[in-house]
């Protein structure tokens, strides 16, 4: 059992630790320049004697990441019942939702900083809830529409009305699509939670943290913020993972 | 010489763990050059193993194969077969006749004398006008007869067919049947086909071989006897009859739930 | 095959239709909501509706029209196409970039499985890691980084970025597409005693195509994405990035300038989306059309 499991993740071990020791190894060999690469043993003692600051940022930066999180998944569901009810709605929102995929809309943090007071943290909530609306919004606009037809046609025989169909059978076919979007918007709402604060306003979180210490060559301590964003991107990732699993548990489709 | 020979070859897969299974066990069988031959059998009785083992797309465990003198392995090496599977495996990408040309290309072959070759093809198999067609413009009867195109553009001698007719629509497949015939006699390739149907077996071959499962071994090797060439009237003839009788009997000489698995009068 | 040019116009129309649906609702809630902002349930959500903050759409589109710089010549059109331009090319060599590593990549990972194994599951989870994180520091490297005789010049920086970000989603989804060969074709292949790269180049290449269409849509936005972020969180000069800070921070007396730079931004994101696009289409163009519900 035991030798099974280890032949499995072996190699993704292997390679990290070698990927690891080789960055270490070529800091102290060429003797890199701090402002190029830092070893990663001095990374994770920074992390480490850092960690109750490298924690504030990341509770700055996650709180308004998880505050758009919701905000925004709460939105886009609701709207995506009245693009399945509405098709002509559905017909105009859902290309323009495509179109602004290839768009770097976290640039809007610019004009919404001057929407609001300069020590708010709302623009960045906003622009966090805007990037995951979109995201939630196509998915699971699409798990309400893309029904199976022969589903539709038995509620149908059943002279069941369009709220019975809309629960009975949309909602339960739109849940795995609910689950997809949320484990990209999950990472996407923690991206754009800190690159937002990259255009000025509050500057306690990850993001501003980065981007000052590297102005002021403390590369060690940016690293270390680093880490901690991909922690908290990771932490946000596997929570929508295991509220797929829990969910998915109760019953429905695989 | 024979075409193929095959003599005394078994095939265990995982062999040494708890899925182990006997798949074919002391199989000899040889087949003419020209021969139309046909396994038939349940499922599971071995029959695509077989056929894969002829091809080389296997090893057998014990025993040998040989093709045109040669060992398997070398036969597909030196493309002395073609292959034709239940699906057409057309790939999508390429036109009918750059499907048709692909081994040719795998062989080296320059590209006026692959254009050339695949002409012949498409004429053999009367599809002459989709040569710069796409695969999935053509109905599913004529996607099988370009893959056909396609296994004998090499000029192997022996052609292996896995249930190539089985996803068509009956009538499709008595017309596709003819076909195959008209162009194996032109071609006079060597056919080992592999069926579930007792019908297109019969009507098809020379010889039919029934098969049986665990282990997968030969039971009875039915000479259909019918002389002169296949025509509709074949299939109401009265010899027609009597070998599907003779082939159902093979089968049904097994154990009884051997039947009830997958057999077809179709 | 030509180009569907009526689902296109349809698109286009469509997508009009959307803006304008947006503008209109701008417009209504300038004219309805609080000047100075506003609360729902005690938060203050509600933004300011003055004409500094939410400046009319039609003053935008004007803003374009006129000087950047007030007493200079130069319009802010030509200032933000120069700016979107510049971050195209940058946002371009980096989808390249990342788009070659990224194919050669998945074919060293289809060819040894010991390194798809090894590797594949970093790729998955740095599409959920924000590595865009590291911006700042790689655009540091700008002007300070030495190799032999060359030195390392601060828009290589963003562009590498843009590669980074899309090498990911283009390795996944073309090792996918090789991976996606049915059994049947690679039998077939093995009939014809093909060799490795043969079946790769005549199978599973044009195999992968329909799976590497989507990644490469994803990598062109990632790219511009990254390139983008690079500017403004160090303030490359001569991009769009930096222009929107620029003209964000002069909001206060001329508050339509920053939204046009927006506008180039977003421009740049569906020219390169367009270019892929289009490219996707021409790829495709004798693939049976699937059927969307």
């Amino acid at each position: 059992m035991i030798s099974r499991v280890a032949r499995r993740t072996w190699p993704p071990l292997a390679f990290g630790a070698a990927f690891l020791g080789f960055w270490e190894w070529a800091v102290r060999f060429f003797e890199l320049k701090p402002y190029f690469l830092t070893a990663p043993t001095v990374i994770w003692r920074q992390f480490v004697d850092g960690f109750g600051l490298v924690r504030g940022a990341a509770t700055v930066s996650g709180t308004n990441a998880l505050v758009g999180l919701v905000a925004g998944t709460i939105l886009g569901i609701a709207m995506s019942f009245a693009l399945s009810r509405w098709r002509l709605l559905d017909r105009i929102i859902t290309p323009l939702a495509i179109a602004l995929n290839a768009v770097p809309i976290f640039v809007l943090v610019a004009v919404l900083n001057n929407m609001y007071s300069i020590t708010s943290e709302i623009p960045r909530r906003i622009m966090v809830a805007l990037v995951v609306y979109f995201i939630v919004l196509v998915n699971v606009a699409r798990g309400l529409t893309q029904v199976s037809s022969t589903h539709v046609e038995l509620m149908r025989s059943y002279a069941a009305s369009d709220v019975s169909v809309l629960l009975k059978v949309r909602v339960p076919n739109a849940v795995p699509f609910l689950f997809t979007a949320l484990k990209v918007a999950a990472p996407a709402a923690v991206i754009t939670a800190f690159v937002s604060e990259y255009f000025g306003g509050s500057q306690n979180g990850l993001g501003s943290r980065i981007a000052s210490n590297i102005a002021n060559s403390k590369n060690a301590a940016a690293w270390s913020y680093v880490l901690g964003a991909c922690l908290l991107g990771l932490l946000f990732y596997s929570i929508s993972v295991l509220l797929e699993n829990v969910v998915r548990r109760g019953g429905g489709r695989q | 010489m024979s075409a193929v020979t095959i003599s005394n070859v078994g095939k265990t897969f995982n062999s040494g763990k708890p899925n182990e299974v006997q798949a074919l066990s002391g199989i000899d069988l040889d087949i003419a050059a020209g021969e139309f031959v046909s396994l038939i059998g349940p499922s599971g009785c071995g029959k695509s193993t077989l056929l894969r083992l002829v091809a080389h797309l296997l090893e057998p465990t014990t025993g040998n194969v040989t093709v045109n003198g040669k060992s398997a392995a070398q036969a597909r090496l030196d493309q002395d077969y073609g292959m034709a599977f239940q699906q057409a495996g057309l790939f999508e990408w390429r036109t009918v006749r750059k499907n048709i040309e692909l081994p040719l290309e795998l062989k080296g072959w320059d590209k006026a004398r692959r254009r050339e070759r695949a002409e012949e093809m498409l004429a053999l198999v009367q599809l002459p006008e989709f040569g710069d067609h796409y695969p999935w413009q053509l109905s599913g009867g004529m996607q099988q007869r370009i893959a056909i195109a396609r296994a004998l553009a090499a000029h192997p001698q022996l052609l292996l067919m896995d249930e190539p007719f089985g996803a068509l629509d009956e009538m499709s497949r008595e017309y596709m049947q003819g076909e195959l015939l008209r162009i194996c006699a032109e071609t006079k390739t060597t056919v080992l086909f592999v069926t579930h149907s007792i019908p297109e077996a019969v009507y098809l071959s020379q010889r039919v071989v029934v098969m049986s499962p665990r282990p997968g071994r030969i039971t009875k090797i039915v000479d259909v006897g019918l002389t002169g060439p296949r025509s509709e009237d074949t299939r109401n003839a009265e010899s027609f009859f009597r070998a599907i009788t003779a082939v159902r009997e093979g089968l049904r000489g097994m154990h009884a739930e051997h039947v009830a698995m997958g057999m077809d009068d179709r | 095959m030509s180009l569907p040019f009526g689902r296109i116009v349809r698109r286009t129309a469509t997508f009009i239709a959307a803006v304008a649906v947006v503008a209109v609702i701008w417009e209504t809630y300038k004219f309805v909501g609080p000047t100075d902002g506003g609360s729902i349930l005690g938060v203050r959500v509600l933004p300011r509706t003055a004409d500094f903050a939410m400046p009319h759409v039609w003053e935008m589109f004007q803003r374009f029209g006129r000087p950047e710089v007030r007493g200079r010549d130069g319009t802010v059109f030509a200032a933000v196409a120069a700016g979107a331009w510049y971050s195209f090319r940058l946002a371009a060599v980096g989808f390249v970039l990342g788009g070659v590593v990224g194919v050669g990549l998945s074919v060293v990972m289809a060819r040894f499985d010991v390194v798809r194994r090894g590797l594949l599951p970093y790729l998955v989870v740095s599409q959920t890691v924000p590595l865009i994180a590291l911006a700042p520091l790689v655009v540091s490297w700008g002007g300070r980084l030495e190799i032999g005789s060359f030195t390392w010049p601060r828009w290589l920086s963003a562009s590498v970025l843009g590669a980074f970000l899309a090498f990911f989603p283009v390795a996944v989804g073309t090792l996918r597409g090789l991976a996606a060969a049915p059994p049947a074709a690679l039998e077939l292949m093995q009939s014809y005693a093909a060799s490795w790269w043969r079946t790769l180049l005549t199978l599973r290449f044009p195999t992968a195509v329909p799976y590497m269409v989507p990644a490469f849509r994803l990598a062109a936005s990632s790219a511009v994405i990254g390139v983008v972020v690079a500017e403004i969180s160090t303030g490359l000069k001569g991009g769009i990035g930096r222009l929107i800070i620029e003209y964000a921070r002069e909001a206060t007396g001329d508050p339509a300038k920053v939204y046009t730079a927006i506008f180039g931004a977003a421009a740049l994101g569906l020219t390169m989306a367009g270019i892929v696009a289009v490219t996707d289409t021409v790829v495709m163009r004798h693939r049976p059309k699937e059927h969307t519900a």
